[in-house]
């Protein structure tokens, strides 16, 4: 009896058993701030009093690692991995096993590689659980919709003509999908077109972030990050926005 | 270890997939591991026994075959195919590394050939469970 079956995916459930919200950021387009924004979200989330996951699924360009400054960490091993905490928060990467490695992964890698991290790290009880995606509708978002059943999406977007027309097809794609969107914030503002509130009527926008030019010299330095015009404009999103609170997690 | 976090999978994918066929005694399963997953037999075997035993009388009976798949690669540039045996000695942190994350493999090995990361993996990865036999 039975056809043939990969036991991980079974698994994925009840390693996120313990976990009372889980947001995914994603955009359209790459280097618009959204393993920045995961990062700053997740340490604004714990400073809040909350018990925060950070998950790195950009499994080829992992970058929360060096936003958050973090060496020489890796998994204990107890009947499966349990992730260094750090700040206050749990933190799963690939980079604790690929170093820094070039590791090209093609989708059905990048599907196994999720698959293996999802199946066997041992979150804590956690309220949020922070998944820093890669850019676009590609395999890792995807795995994501597929896989993080309770994942709700927070999108990111610059006011900039091209990332915007790409950030409209994630997500039109993620409500053709029946995929919860807690909204979208606009990184990098400068002037004030509106561009962003009048092309997307469908999704919230949460608020605005102003362009910081300061901010690189806080990557890696989370007391700096902590303090930076960045980190205050996603904690003032993060307090006015009811999407935020722990309260509104549904399964 | 990651033997458990797998055995755990197994016997929660077994239960679930057996209540589904209204079994109510499991005798058999066969396991296809990929050597990729780089895993202990032994500890993988002994928290299968330990978990079958705290799981109540369905699965009490159950005898495990396991068939370890060799990892074939592929390269997609030039089409050269190894194995992973074959590869170059890896350090025992890169040899760590593949064991928790066998898709990290990319990073540490290269087409014996041409150099290239980019390779396919034909066969032995992933864990599957082929078969649940019972009554």
């Amino acid at each position: 009896m039975l056809e043939t079956v990969d036991p991980r995916i079974n698994i994925i459930d009840k390693r996120l058993a313990g976990v009372k919200r889980i947001i995914a950021v994603s955009g359209g387009k790459g280097g618009i701030g959204k393993s920045l924004t995961a990062a700053v979200l997740a340490l604004t989330l714990s400073e809040l009093g909350h018990r925060v996951g950070l998950l790195d699924l950009d499994l080829s360009a992992p970058s929360t690692h060096v936003i958050l400054g973090i060496e020489g960490l890796y998994p204990e091993e107890d009947k499966g991995l349990v992730p260094p905490e750090i700040h206050g928060i749990e933190i799963m990467s690939i980079v604790y096993f690929s170093g820094d490695n070039p590791t090209p992964l093609r989708g059905i890698d990048i599907s196994n590689a999720m698959l293996e991290l999802l199946a066997v790290t041992r979150w804590g009880p956690l309220d949020f659980l922070i998944v820093d995606t890669p850019p676009g509708i590609g395999d890792a978002t995807l795995d994501v919709i597929r896989w993080l059943k309770r994942a709700e999406f927070l999108v990111l977007t610059t006011s900039s003509k091209v990332a915007l027309e790409t950030v409209k097809k994630v997500i039109r794609m993620l409500r053709e999908l029946n995929v919860p969107v807690i909204g979208v914030i606009e990184n990098m503002r400068m002037g004030g077109s509106g561009l962003v509130r009048r092309e997307l009527k469908e999704v919230p926008v949460l608020g605005e972030i102003g362009f910081d030019d300061k901010i690189e010299d806080s990557i890696g330095e989370v007391n700096k990050l902590l303090e930076s015009d960045f980190a205050a404009s996603i904690k003032e999103i993060v307090m006015r926005n009811p999407g935020f609170k722990l309260s509104s997690y549904h399964f | 270890m990651h033997e458990w976090a797998l055995a755990e999978a197994v016997i929660a994918t077994v239960i679930e997939e057996s209540r589904k066929e209204g079994l109510v005694e499991v005798r058999k399963i066969k396991l296809k591991i990929g050597e990729l997953q780089q895993i202990e037999t032994e500890i993988f075997e002994f928290a299968l026994n330990e978990l079958i035993k705290v799981q109540g009388t369905l699965i009490t009976k159950m005898k495990v075959e396991m068939d370890i798949e060799r990892a074939i690669f592929r390269c997609r540039v030039c089409g050269n195919e190894w194995a992973f045996g074959d590869a170059s000695k890896m350090s025992e942190e890169e040899s760590e590394a593949i064991h928790f994350a066998p898709e990290v493999a990319h990073a540490y090995i290269r087409c014996p050939s041409c150099k290239s990361p980019d390779f396919e993996v034909l066969h032995g990865r992933g864990i599957l469970i082929e078969y649940i036999k019972g009554r």
